[in-house]
């Protein structure tokens, strides 16, 4: 393990925009954090943290400079390789008929190179998990692997979880275990402020090459190791995954959903904000005269009404059938299709669910008042 | 260092309109041809296409023709909404986006050696009209083959001038059923699940096929299920809203299924549980 300080993460970001990178990274704006290009390390959120609840979130200043003491913001770095909007074809008509062709400009056309610096573990499963969505299945996303195979992933451990963290019960954290180039943790003490860095890909190791990284003494190594050590318990909140997809499968008809249906406003919020969240669909769009028109795909939301709309009426109606249809499909559901679970414990739906409802409370109150499975047994899954 | 991709699993090709048929007020059937040769499409009965109308929409449609007519393709849409009352202004020589195929397909296979039993219920018969053709077509290597079809009113009798000659062999039963009917209609009246206790088929070593509304559906599995037909011999095919087809846009999900890619064609048993609960 190297270690890294921060003139030598400022050298890093000169040798990723050298190799024609553009850097995505955490900063603030309008009171929130965001991911977005940024292009040197004063803009990242020194010393700002975050304090999030159900239905709420603020910045705070943090007692240290800490540039990765805050938790993840409303928006997750799907939007680079999923974009909210993207065009899928373009047809016109002509005197002599239709055609219909790829997309010139504005979709799938000039492909950017992203380095994504700042990656929180359950954020970098949820990219593991879109992965199997996207492009490991019979049909792939070709927009979405091509972006994907060009990216860099500098990722940051997580020191400080917050209030609706629940990672650590979903096994994606905090500590980052694969799938990144780099891996950083930021150690902050009296007079010093540094990274231990790990290599996880060639891609990595050249990096720290570059970068003439000197390595981490063992006294360093030991204090990044306690800090990681010491996050899971400031983790405000889990969910407990003892045999989850089967007691979600056997309570389709728990009292539980009919209790949501008064609280939850079908607002797509949490479907929003969420890392994982897939569906989409699309749009025509035509010119005036209606010689031009183009096809667009857009992020959907299974709270909507149309969402399953078919001739006749809505396959899901209620508003309890669609909050059941997402946190099973979430929970139990996804499990069956891709082999993991579709929620990583990043908690943003339940920061900005406008009505606070919890994930991980809607888990627990089924498993209570269910006759199935309503002790957990540890160790097994 | 700019690379061009394009989304080419969500690209239609294009197919000329060879032939409209109207086949009932509100149904309609397309003869499509593709425009290259490349992107001519085979296809197995029970699988469907995505139609693309130029600016309206794209839907999924079933293939209601005979798979060994290929590449002429064809489908029976019934004009229910924007694009589908859209289409139904399509004449010969217009273009249409098509792709595909998707999805699942009957287990004719299976039905080798045994008797034939489809269910159909208006629409319904579009996707299963494909079956018949290869099952005519290779008429020695099954037992009975019945078909029970119920439409709204006997002017909704979708593929009559078919049906009226398929019923005149000696090898194929057909059972037709309407809801409502004035009097000069001499065939039956009532729901097409009737039929099925009276269809002579054996009920053992049966294969039985069913598309239809959802709760025809379920009314004929149960049918099916009270005459002693065991469970693993009925199939059914699902419709779910559907954009992408390709298992992409999470639309079509039933339960952990997904309609566009593990169906529409499944076995009853894999569905059974979801069929019996709300809103799914
Ligand atoms: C696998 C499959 C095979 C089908 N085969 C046939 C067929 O052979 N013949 C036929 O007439 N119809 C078939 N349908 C139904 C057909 O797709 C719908 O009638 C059609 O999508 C309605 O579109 P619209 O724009 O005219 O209706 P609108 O009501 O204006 O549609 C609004 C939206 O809802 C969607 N939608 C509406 N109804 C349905 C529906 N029933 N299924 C899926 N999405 C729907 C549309 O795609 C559109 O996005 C099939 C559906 C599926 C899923
Ligand atoms: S379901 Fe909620 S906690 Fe889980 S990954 Fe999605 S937004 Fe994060
Ligand atoms: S759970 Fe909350 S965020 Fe999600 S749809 Fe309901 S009210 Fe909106
Ligand atoms: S139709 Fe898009 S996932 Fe099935």
């Amino acid at each position: 393990m190297e270690r890294l300080e921060i003139h030598d993460l400022s050298a890093l970001f000169s040798v990723l925009k050298q190799d024609g990178y553009q850097i995505i990274g955490p900063t603030v704006r309008e009171s929130a954090i965001v991911c977005e290009r940024i292009q040197s390390v004063d803009e990242l959120p020194a010393g700002v943290t975050d304090i999030q609840r159900p239905a709420s979130y603020r910045l705070a200043e943090r007692h240290d400079n800490a540039l990765f003491g805050h938790r993840l913001g409303p928006q997750s770095w799907k939007r680079y390789l999923y974009p909210p909007r993207l065009q899928l074809f373009q047809a016109a008509r002509t005197e002599k008929g239709i055609t219909i062709s790829p997309p010139t400009n504005g979709g799938a056309g000039d492909l950017p190179k992203y380095a994504f610096v700042g990656v929180r573990p359950c954020e970098l499963s949820a990219i593991g998990i879109q992965d199997m969505v996207f492009a490991r299945g019979t049909y792939v996303d070709p927009h979405y692997s091509a972006v994907r195979a060009r990216i860099i992933v500098i990722a940051v451990n997580c020191t400080d979880p917050g209030e609706t963290c629940f990672c650590a019960s979903m096994k994606t954290g905090p500590q980052t275990e694969s799938g990144y180039d780099l891996a950083l943790t930021e150690v902050i003490s009296a007079g010093s402020h540094l990274f231990v860095a790990q290599s996880g890909s060639d891609v990595g190791k050249e990096l720290l090459a570059r970068l003439k990284a000197a390595p981490a003494s063992a006294e360093e190594i030991q204090r990044a190791e306690d800090l990681l050590d010491r996050a899971s318990e400031k983790m405000g909140r889990s969910v407990d995954t003892y045999r989850l997809p089967e007691l979600l499968h056997a309570n389709i008809d728990h009292p539980q959903w009919d209790e949501l249906d008064e609280r939850c406003l079908s607002c797509g919020n949490c479907t929003q904000v969420c890392p994982t969240c897939f569906c989409s669909t699309v749009e025509d769009v035509t010119n005036l005269d209606g010689t031009e028109a183009g096809r667009w795909r857009k992020w959907d939301s299974c709270f909507t009404l149309e969402f399953s709309y078919i001739h006749g009426g809505c396959v899901r109606a209620t508003t309890k059938s669609r909050y059941r249809q997402w946190m099973t499909h979430k929970l139990a559901s996804w499990v069956d299709q891709f082999g993991t679970f579709g929620c990583v414990g990043c908690g943003r739906c339940i920061t900005w669910c406008p009505v606070g409802i919890d994930i991980t409370e809607e888990a627990r109150a089924i498993r209570a008042q269910s006759t199935l499975l309503s002790t957990s047994s540890k160790g097994e899954m | 260092m700019h690379v061009s991709i394009t989304s080419q699993t969500m690209l239609p090709h294009q197919y000329r309109v060879q032939r409209v048929r109207q086949e009932t007020p509100d149904t309609f059937t397309l003869e499509l041809h593709p425009m290259s040769e490349a992107s001519a499409i085979r296809f197995v009965p029970g699988q469907f296409n995505m139609l693309y109308l130029f600016g309206v929409g794209e839907i999924p449609i079933s293939i209601s023709g005979d798979p060994r007519k290929s590449p002429t393709l064809v489908h029976t849409t019934r004009a229910v909404g924007t694009v589908t009352k859209a289409m139904r202004g399509l004449r010969k020589g217009d273009i249409l986006g098509v792709r595909g195929p998707y999805g699942s397909h009957w287990p004719i296979a299976s039905g080798v050696g045994r008797d034939i039993v489809i269910i159909a219920g208006g629409i319904g018969l579009a996707p299963l009209r494909p079956t018949l053709y290869s099952i005519v077509a290779d008429r020695d290597k099954y037992g009975r083959v019945i078909l029970l079809y119920g439409s709204r009113t006997p002017i909704d009798i979708l593929y009559r001038r078919e049906l009226e000659s398929w019923r005149s062999r000696f090898d194929l039963e057909i059972y037709v059923t309407v809801d409502r009917a004035l009097k000069s209609w001499r065939g039956d009246v009532g729901v097409v699940t009737h039929l099925i206790s009276k269809a002579p088929f054996d009920k053992q070593n049966c294969l039985a096929m069913i598309c239809g509304p959802e709760v025809m559906m379920r009314f004929a599995v149960m049918e099916l299920l009270k005459r002693g037909v065991p469970d693993d011999r009925i199939y059914i095919s699902m419709e779910r809203n559907m954009k992408c087809a390709i298992g992409l846009c999470g639309h079509c999900q039933f339960g952990s299924l997904f309609v566009c890619k593990d169906g529409p064609v499944f076995p009853y048993p894999g569905v059974k549980d979801l069929l019996s609960k709300w809103e799914i």
